[in-house]
C-alpha cells in the first residue's frame, strides 16, 4: 500500500499543474456541496429557532363565538372557558402531557424609583414546559404547584424587566409593587431563543391572576403539549376530536370553526420541516451536480494521463505487471487525487461555514435577535458520508481510464514514440 | 527450454498478414542465439510470442515444459515476471524513475519488499558498474549506461531467459561490442538463455548460433 502511494505520488509529480487544476474542480464541487448543505441547515435552524419559543408539540385552544345555531342554541353566543374545560382536557384527553390555562393582564410594576409596564401571564407550573421557558442560571425558579395552590403573589420576570428595575442587582426575593398589590420576584427567565416581541411577558400563578384580575374564575385559553402525534394527519384527527369534546361541553357544532380556535404548532412544524426537506433535496442535487462536473474532469484527465503513459504502462506490463496491478495504479491515482482535493474542499467548506456560524452567533448573541440564519454548519455524519462519496467518485472516475490502460498492448505501447 | 512446433500467426488488418508460417525451433538451456532477418520477416513477432507479449493462432510453444497458449493476462504477467527478462532497442526505462527504481520495478510486481528490492537493485547496478549512477534519471545516462540499466532490470528477477530486441540498435559500435561482451559474460556466468534479435552481422557472429527468418519461416540455422 505504501509502495502504491509512492508510485502515485511520483506520477503526480510529473503532472503537477494538470493534477492541481483537476483537483481544484473536485475541491470546488465538494466545497459547493458543503456550503449549500450548510446554508440549507442554517436556514432551517434559523426558522425552526423562531418556532422554539414553544414546544414543537404544543397546542393552544382559544374560545370564540358560535357562527351557526346548534341544538336550539342561537348563533353569536360567546364561548367562555372555565375549570370544567381545564378538567375535561386533563381527564378525558389522554394525549395531553403538560397542561396550563392562561390569562393575561397588563400591569405597571415598580421597584423603588423605577417602573415598567408589562403583561403578566397567569399560568401553572406546566407552562414552563409548554412555552420552553428556561430560568437563567442562578436566577431563582419558575412558578410551582404550591404557588398556584396558595395563590401566592409571586412573579417570574424577563431580563429586560430586571435591567430596568434592578440594573445589575439580583432581583430574586425582592418585592414589586403593582397598584395596591405586592409581588415577590421568584425568578428571571432566560431570553435566549425566546420571543421576538418588544414586550415580553412576566409570569404569575394562574390562581393568583384569576383571584386578582378575573373575579376568581375562568381564563382566556388553554395551552398544552401532546404526545404520540407524529404525522400531520394524526394531528388533524386530534384537532377534530378536540372540537367534538369542546362542542359537547359547550353545545356547539364541531364543524363550527369560529366557536373554537386551535393553534397546533406540531402541524406548523411538520409543514415547515417538509418544506425544508424539499429545499435540502434541491440543494443536494445542485451540490452533487457541481461535484459531478469535478468528477468528470478527473475522469477526463485520467484518460489523457493513461494515453500519455501508454508506453510506460506497456513497459510495466512487459516486466510483469498484472492487469489488476495496472487497474490499481490508475484507480488509486484517481481516488488519491479526488480524495485529497475533496478533503481540501471539505476543510475549506466546513471552515467557511463554521466561521459564518461563529460570526452569526457573535452578532446575534449581543442583540438577542433571532436571525433567519442560525448555525449554518453540517454535522460530522455528513462529512463522513462525503468522504465515502469521494472514494466512490474517484473509483468511478478512474474506472474507464483504468480499463483503457489494462487493454494497452505492451508491444504496440513500447513501439509508440 | 524452448520448443516451438508449427507456429502460425496472422495479423488481421485491412489485408490479413500471415507473418509466421509454421515456425519450428528448439532452444536448449544456456544457449546464446541470434535471430536474424530482414525487416518484415517476422522476427519481432516471433520475439513477442516468445516473450508472451503476443498470442499465436496455431501450433505449440513450450517454455520450460509449460505450454504457453491461451493464458490469462494475469498468468502471462506472472510468467513474464518470473521467467523472462526483456532488453529493448529503445531501452524502455521509465523516465521519471531513477536507475535504481527502474531496476527494482520487476521485483515490485513480484511482491518483494521495498528494502530488499532496493538492496538487490543496487547489487545488480553494481554488477553493471553503475552503482555510482543509481540515483540518476534515464535522461542523465548515456545510451550504453541506459542499456546496462535495462539489462540489470532484466536480470533482477533471475529469469531463465533474456529476450533482447535489437539491444545494440541505438548504440555506437564500441558500446555495442561492450554490450555483447556483457551479455556473453552473463550467459557464461549464470547459464541464462539469451535470444538476440538483430540485423547486425557483427553482433550475430558474436553468438553461438544464428537463426535466420525469411518470410515467416526458418530459413537457416
Amino acid at each position: 500500500m505504501f509502495d502504491a502511494i509512492k508510485e502515485i505520488i511520483s506520477t503526480i509529480k510529473e503532472n503537477k499543474l494538470r493534477t492541481i487544476l483537476t483537483g481544484f474542480a473536485v475541491a470546488w464541487g465538494i466545497f459547493m456541496l458543503i456550503v449549500l448543505l450548510a446554508s440549507g441547515n442554517g436556514f432551517r435552524n434559523g426558522v425552526m429557532a423562531n418556532f422554539s419559543s414553544r414546544a414543537v408539540n404544543a397546542v393552544s385552544v382559544y374560545p370564540g363565538s358560535m357562527s351557526m345555531p346548534y341544538k336550539g342554541l342561537p348563533a353569536g353566543r360567546n364561548i367562555r372557558f372555565d375549570f370544567r374545560d381545564f378538567n375535561m382536557v386533563r381527564d378525558k384527553i389522554p394525549e395531553v402531557a403538560y397542561l396550563s390555562a392562561s390569562m393575561g393582564t397588563n400591569l405597571t410594576v415598580s421597584y423603588g424609583e423605577e417602573y415598567v409596564s408589562l403583561r403578566a401571564n397567569g399560568g401553572t407550573s406546566d407552562l414552563a414546559h409548554i412555552n420552553n421557558i428556561k430560568i437563567e442560571e442562578g436566577m431563582g425558579r419558575f412558578i410551582n404547584r404550591i404557588d398556584d395552590q396558595l395563590r401566592r403573589k409571586v412573579m417570574v420576570i424577563h431580563p429586560d424587566h430586571r435591567k430596568i428595575l434592578f440594573k445589575d442587582g439580583n432581583p430574586v426575593g425582592k418585592y414589586l409593587t403593582a397598584g395596591n398589590t405586592v409581588f415577590q420576584v421568584i425568578g428571571v427567565y432566560s431570553e435566549s431563543q425566546h420571543f421576538n416581541s418588544n414586550n415580553p411577558p412576566a409570569y404569575i400563578p394562574l390562581s393568583t391572576a384569576q383571584t386578582l384580575y378575573n373575579r376568581g374564575y375562568g381564563f382566556r385559553n388553554l395551552e398544552f403539549t401532546v404526545q404520540g402525534l407524529t404525522t400531520f394527519e394524526e394531528n388533524e384527527a386530534f384537532n377534530t376530536k378536540l372540537r367534538e369534546r369542546f362542542g359537547q361541553l359547550h353545545g356547539f357544532d364541531p364543524a363550527d370553526r369560529s366557536a373554537l380556535y386551535i393553534s397546533n404548532s406540531a402541524q406548523q412544524s411538520i409543514r415547515t420541516q417538509n418544506m425544508f426537506g424539499i429545499i435540502n433535496v434541491f440543494l443536494v442535487i445542485v451540490g452533487l451536480a457541481s461535484l459531478m462536473a469535478g468528477i468528470v474532469g478527473v475522469s477526463n484527465i485520467m484518460v489523457i494521463t493513461v494515453k500519455e503513459r501508454t508506453r510506460e504502462i506497456g513497459i510495466r506490463k512487459a516486466i510483469g505487471a498484472s492487469p489488476a496491478a495496472i487497474l490499481r495504479l490508475v484507480i488509486l491515482e484517481s481516488v488519491f487525487v479526488t480524495t485529497c482535493a475533496g478533503y481540501a474542499g471539505i476543510v475549506l467548506g466546513v471552515g467557511l461555514t463554521e466561521l459564518a456560524g461563529y460570526l452569526l452567533s457573535q452578532s446575534g448573541g449581543e442583540k438577542g435577535e433571532t436571525s433567519i440564519f442560525l448555525n449554518p454548519t453540517v454535522d460530522v455524519s455528513a462529512v463522513f458520508l462525503t468522504t465515502l462519496l469521494l472514494i466512490v467518485c474517484g473509483t468511478v472516475a478512474g474506472l474507464v481510464p483504468a480499463l483503457k490502460a489494462v487493454r494497452v498492448k505492451p508491444i504496440e505501447a513500447m513501439r509508440a514514440e | 527450454m524452448i520448443k516451438i512446433r508449427d507456429l502460425n500467426k496472422t495479423y488481421f488488418g485491412a489485408t490479413p498478414l500471415h507473418v509466421l508460417k509454421g515456425i519450428c525451433m528448439d532452444v536448449d538451456e544456456g544457449e546464446f542465439i541470434a535471430i536474424m532477418g530482414a525487416s518484415g520477416s517476422g522476427k519481432s513477432t516471433l520475439l513477442n510470442i516468445l516473450g508472451i507479449l503476443d498470442s499465436y493462432d496455431s501450433g505449440e510453444y513450450w517454455l520450460g515444459g509449460v505450454l504457453i497458449r491461451n493464458l490469462s493476462e494475469t498468468k502471462a504477467a506472472v510468467l513474464r515476471n518470473r521467467k523472462i527478462g526483456f532488453v529493448f532497442q529503445s531501452f524502455n526505462l521509465i523516465a521519471f524513475k531513477n536507475a535504481m527504481e527502474n531496476v527494482a520495478l520487476p521485483l515490485y510486481y513480484k511482491g518483494v519488499g521495498r528494502k530488499k528490492r532496493n538492496m538487490l537493485a543496487m547489487e545488480y547496478l553494481d554488477k553493471m558498474g553503475l552503482k555510482s549512477h543509481a540515483d540518476h534519471l534515464p535522461n542523465e545516462l548515456s545510451g550504453g549506461q541506459k542499456q546496462r540499466v535495462a539489462i540489470a532490470r532484466a536480470l533482477i528477477t533471475q529469469p531463465q531467459m533474456i529476450l533482447a530486441d535489437e539491444p545494440t540498435g541505438a548504440l555506437d559500435s564500441v558500446t555495442s561490442g561492450e554490450m555483447i561482451r556483457l551479455l556473453r559474460e552473463i550467459n557464461a556466468a549464470n547459464g541464462i538463455t539469451m535470444l538476440l534479435v538483430t540485423h547486425e552481422q557483427a553482433v550475430a557472429e558474436a553468438t553461438d548460433r544464428i537463426i535466420h527468418i525469411r518470410d515467416g519461416v526458418i530459413g537457416g540455422d
